[in-house]
């Protein structure tokens, strides 16, 4: 510091004043935390999901092939997505079961805002049709319970095999690590045997 | 002990070169005349048989790159390809893969010696710290490598892993997206992971040159725990510990080899075996086995803490075990380093804490219902404890053994004992070591 400010008269004894280079340093260190970021932001954000993956956001599918009891698997957006067509009888189960007894008493429907009461109503567009994300909301597993001869855990839904989580017929998470509901993804009926998912 | 340079260049280019770049200088001094306690025993030799392992990593993982593709569609068929194909392809490739067990088997036992001699005390803490650094980048990058073969477990292993950061509250979900690339592991997952798989190791290399800066710094610590006091407690590194190394390395390559040759497949997981599929998650996802103890913790938690839930308190605590580490220098309150010169109570304290960890290890593998997520709960409490209440206390409370004045005392009562207990007819004190 010294050799070079000894060479700076303006310098001298008053080393609390603001002096020139101060305003230099403070610009410097300005610009370059500026061109940090302006070098960080596409840095990081190229790290998102591209305009090739936002393209796959929806999907058609069929479902008129689907008996009632039954149920299928399909891909949207890289995660599998559960339809199954219920029983009477399991959407009279789904429809008694009490808020109080809910894990989590949020909806997770991506069709309504997501925090209503996660009544079997709000779970569904047509009682007939429980739609969700595949996905379990612990760490990601795929729940058993969609294929012929899966288990499908205590409450008759959903079992995920990897940490032990159970789901109810309307996809709601009732015992075990998990702590959300299966996720509704947005879907909209296109006609009867059609529904679009995204 | 940062030593005087004791080298001479022995001809005139090797003199020439010492006045422009004393790189030859800089390796004489670290690893040959360097002055090394003369009583290090088989436990110190874990050093360097972790730089080969490094570099056994490094080589065969370029060789494998030069073979590999990594893209969802044909990632899993490239490394097949690599199996029945290229040639020596099998070996390489299994070279690499038991070659990061073997080398997670010795930075383990190189963690414990670590622990047992009390090398992280003062003045190695930032040679601890360096250490815990390389051990977090070495699980990185073993994790990231495990993703590459695309088989079952790497799909699934990938995603149950990435999804701990979607516990983080508010930025969770978005964090999971970005590191994703989309709205599941999918190809920009593996692309990524590959280039950072084949960058990290680079890192750990320079990380490994600031260990073993600060280790030359302060110099070697030793069993006894007592510093270095003068030239006669020391011997040159080189040929005394170039050869004992040496010979750890050999036993370590058997050992290898035993893998490598008769039972390569045998710390893997089969299911590795079945292409990745995202509609089907296998039965029982189970990492790798050097992650076993760590998996074990993050599944211990299995009820809400507060405003915690049971998703973010598992990852809570498993990064806890880990950052831990770096505090450990400061945790350890004894007045001396070595176990050896500690109570009975702290050997035995030490003993149930390494058995602790080898049963998490165990529980880790076991599927995620009772009883196990009892054991889980109970062994991960025990971890904390120790480390957080027990070891500090046990500073504290304890009145140490009395220590050898110097390493070359101990070392020559160590062969006195040696003597009058075998009671042979010759009695001559033999060198040392
Ligand atoms: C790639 C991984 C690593 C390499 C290549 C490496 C290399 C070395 C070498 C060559 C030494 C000197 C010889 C010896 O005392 O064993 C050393 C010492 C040491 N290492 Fe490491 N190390 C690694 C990882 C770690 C880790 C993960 C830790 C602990 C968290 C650690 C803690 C220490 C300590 C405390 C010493 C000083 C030992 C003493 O002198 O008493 N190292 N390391
Ligand atoms: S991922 Fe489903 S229970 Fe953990």
């Amino acid at each position: 510091m010294n050799s070079v400010s000894d060479t700076q008269p303006s310098v001298g004894d008053h080393g609390e004043e603001t002096t020139r280079r101060d305003f230099i340093h403070l610009m410097a260190i300005g610009a370059t935390g500026a061109a940090v970021l302006a070098v960080g932001v596409p840095a990081i954000h190229q790290l998102n999901p591209d305009a090739s993956v936002r393209a796959l956001a929806t999907k058609e599918v069929d479902i008129s092939a689907i008996d009632i009891g039954q149920a299928i698997k399909v891909m949207w957006q890289g995660k599998p997505v559960f339809i199954r067509r219920r029983t009477e009888e399991e959407i009279n189960a789904a429809g008694e079961t009490p808020i109080s007894a809910l894990k989590d008493s949020k909806s997770r429907n991506e069709n309504l805002t997501g925090s209503e009461e996660a009544t079997d109503t709000n779970r569904v567009v047509k009682p007939e049709w429980m739609i969700v994300v595949g996905v379990c909301t612990h760490l990601g597993c795929v729940p058993l319970g969609t294929d012929e001869g899966d288990s499908r855990g205590e409450y008759n839904g959903w079992f995920c095999p990897c940490h032990g989580s159970h789901y109810d017929i309307a996809g709601r998470i009732r015992k075990g690590p998990a702590p959300e509901n299966l996720i509704i993804p947005p879907y909209e009926f296109v006609s009867d045997t059609v529904v679009k998912i995204g | 002990m940062s030593h005087e340079s004791t080298y001479v260049p022995g001809s005139a280019i090797e003199r020439w070169l010492d006045k422009r770049l004393p790189i030859i200088r800089l390796g004489y001094d670290s690893f040959g005349d360097f002055p090394t306690p003369k009583n290090l025993n088989y436990w110190y030799t874990f050093g360097g048989i972790l730089s080969v392992c490094l570099v056994i990593q490094i080589v065969t993982g370029i060789i494998l790159a030069m073979h590999y593709t990594p893209h969802v569609d044909y990632a899993f068929e490239s490394v097949e390809h690599i199996m029945r194909d290229v040639n020596y392809g099998d070996i390489m490739r299994y070279a690499h893969a038991n070659g990061a067990s073997m080398f997670f088997i010795a930075v383990y036992l190189h963690m414990f010696r670590g622990l047992y001699y009390g090398s992280y005390k003062d003045p190695r803490e930032m040679l601890w710290i360096i250490g815990v650094v390389i051990f977090i980048l070495m699980m990185a990058t073993a994790f990231m490598g495990y993703v590459l073969p695309w088989g079952q477990m790497s799909y699934w292993g990938a995603t149950v892993i990435t999804s701990l950061f979607s516990a983080i509250p508010l930025i969770g979900d978005s964090l999971k997206t970005l590191l994703w690339g989309g709205y599941s592991v999918d190809n920009p997952t593996l692309n990524r992971f590959y280039a950072l798989h084949y960058l990290l190791p680079f890192l750990i290399a320079g990380a490994v040159i600031l260990h073993i800066w600060a280790l030359h710094i302060p110099g070697n610590a030793n069993p006894t725990g007592v510093e270095v006091k003068s030239k006669k407690d020391t011997l040159p590194f080189h040929p005394y510990y170039t050869v004992k190394d040496g010979f750890a390395i050999v036993v370590f390559f058997i050992l290898f080899a035993a893998f490598l040759f008769y039972m390569p497949n045998s710390l893997g997981h089969p299911d590795n075996y079945i292409p990745a599929n995202p509609l089907v998650t296998p039965e029982h996802i189970v990492p790798e086995w050097y992650f076993l103890p760590f998996y074990a913790m993050l599944r211990a938690i299995d009820f809400n803490f507060l405003f915690i839930s049971s998703k973010l308190g598992g990852v809570i605590v498993m990064f806890s075990s880990l950052i831990i580490l770096f505090f450990l220098p400061w945790l350890d309150r004894s007045k001396v380093r070595s176990h050896r010169y500690r109570s009975t109570a702290a050997k035995l304290w030490f003993v149930l804490f390494v058995a602790d960890c080898v049963f998490l290890g165990w529980l880790g593998g076991q599927v995620a219902e009772q009883p196990f997520i009892l054991f889980s709960q109970l062994a991960t409490a025990f971890y904390f404890i120790y480390l957080l209440v027990i070891l500090p206390l046990l500073g504290l409370m304890e009145t140490p053994k009395e220590l050898p004045k110097s390493i070359s005392e101990d070392v020559l009562s160590n062969t006195k004992k040696k003597a009058a207990i075998s009671a042979t007819p010759e009695p001559v004190a033999q060198p040392a070591e």
